[in-house]
């Protein structure tokens, strides 16, 4: 078996106009930038992008923004995009806002097979208008329905042929969940291993969800808050 | 008028009190912003365990200049380390300890609270939405929640109100108020002025306020 691709573009091959992509990533830590990169070339429009930030202007998600080629997007927050705020002031793209904890749900719940779970967060507030409501053991709890996707776009540290993943540190976040959540998962790793290479006991995000893996290249890892302390020697 | 350095006195004054709440094994959630600056305040020889719902128990301080790691930031997206013992783990586990009741105290700014413990901290109408991130989570399934604000607006009108104005992240769901100002606990009856700050009294703090307080038979100084 082998799912590697030559590069970004052969992988994205099959996104058209309309897609809807889910894209890893918390802020710029752990985004797929090749991926991005590649999908700000190849030019897509009227996608619905689901994320849990939108970049910042001119990085990241921030790039398909800027290049008009996302007509909806689902997160959790988008303060660090100005681009963004003017854009859906404008009418120009369609922001729906979800709370974390829940749009995480609501990813893993799409990959594992469950249509709606009833969750405590946003009872009582304009998250829960509109959604079914029970109450389990004396309290309320809100129903919200699975996230899904056209396409995933995941980022690794490292990955195998088969598609086995392994992440590094935070840059996690939503990548293995997304990875389940989509009918195409295409993963961009930075450090590409033949099968056999990665512990089986260690692997993220076993091969059964990546259809297809490239080995990424340039990346930039830029940061997005730089905190430092003083050395204390 | 506020003067920067008064806000940093206050700032302190919040920051230390929150810290008197730790206890040794808490596993502890801190929004962005002044909750943030808790975590230097951990008493000596307390192990607190830090947890940034982007995926992280163990937080630790940020990096010496030089050793800043693009994949290990917290969940305001600064550069930070880890502690012996940390683990790292998916957006999906990091709310499911969070709703599961399985952090101890989560500490959060606010922009309104109310007597019945209702909290606003996330829209403004007619104001860009920014996004509510993980505080509706937070509210909704840490054990404790604590409120890190000051008493009142930059213009002096009070944050704790009889009823919310603003829409709410959470319904019910805050236990503790801390101000420059007081202590306040809610509770079933309403809400307690446990404590007060050097050199104010009950009374000061009422004024400051937008719903009745209780004043608490064992009413203290607030120690910092």
């Amino acid at each position: 078996m082998n799912k590697v691709v030559a590069s970004a573009e052969e992988a994205i091959r099959d996104v058209g106009d309309g897609s809807v992509i889910m894209l890893g990533g918390f802020g710029l830590c752990g985004i797929p930038e090749n991926l991005i990169r590649a999908l700000v070339k190849k030019g897509s429009k009227n996608l619905t992008t689901i994320s849990n930030n939108a970049g910042v202007d001119g990085f990241g998600v921030g790039l398909l923004l800027a290049a008009w080629q996302i007509r909806r997007h689902i997160g959790t927050y988008v303060g660090e995009n100005k681009l963004l705020e003017s854009m859906v002031l404008a009418g120009k793209v369609e922001l729906d806002l979800v709370p974390q904890g829940t749009f995480s749900e609501r990813i893993r719940a799409a990959g594992a097979g469950i249509p709606a779970f009833f969750t405590p967060t946003g009872v009582g507030t304009v998250v829960a208008e509109d959604k079914e409501t029970r109450e389990f053991d004396g309290r309320p709890y809100v129903m919200e329905r699975w996230l899904k996707a056209d396409f995933a776009f995941v980022r690794a540290w490292k990955g195998d042929r088969m598609g086995n993943l392994v992440y590094r540190k935070t840059a996690r976040n939503f990548n293995p969940i997304m990875a389940t959540a989509a009918k195409v998962t295409i993963a961009e790793v930075e450090h590409l291993v033949e099968a056999g290479e990665l512990d089986g006991d260690l692997v993220h995000t076993p091969s059964v969800y990546v259809k297809r893996i490239f080995q990424g290249e340039l990346y930039e890892g830029r940061i997005e808050k730089r905190t430092v302390r003083k050395s204390t020697t | 008028m506020n003067k920067p350095g008064k806000d940093i006195e206050k700032r302190e004054r919040i920051v230390n009190r929150i810290a008197r709440e730790l206890r040794d094994g808490f596993y502890v959630n801190l929004g962005i912003g002044m909750p943030t600056l808790v975590a230097n305040c951990v008493p000596v020889g307390m192990e607190v365990i830090l947890q940034s719902e982007n995926g992280m128990l163990g937080i630790g301080p940020y990096p010496i200049e030089g050793q800043e790691d693009a994949d290990l930031i917290n969940a305001g997206k600064e550069t930070v380390t880890e502690m012996p013992g940390t683990s790292y783990f998916s957006s999906a586990d990091s709310f499911a300890m969070i709703r599961g009741g399985h952090v101890d105290l989560s500490v959060l700014g606010a922009m309104e609270v109310d007597e019945a413990g209702n909290l606003a901290n996330w829209m403004i109408p007619g104001k860009m939405v920014k996004g509510m991130g993980g505080a509706m989570d937070l509210v909704a399934g840490a054990r404790r929640v604590v409120v890190a604000m000051e008493h009142t607006t930059r213009e002096g009108a009070p944050k704790i109100l009889k009823k919310c104005t603003l829409p709410l992240t959470g319904v019910k769901v805050v236990d503790t108020i801390v101000t420059e100002m007081a202590y306040i606990r809610v509770t079933e009856r309403g809400l307690v002025l446990e404590e007060v700050a050097p050199g104010l009294t009950a009374e000061d703090v009422q004024r400051a306020t937008g719903a009745r307080l209780i004043v608490s038979e064992s009413l203290k100084v607030m120690e910092s």
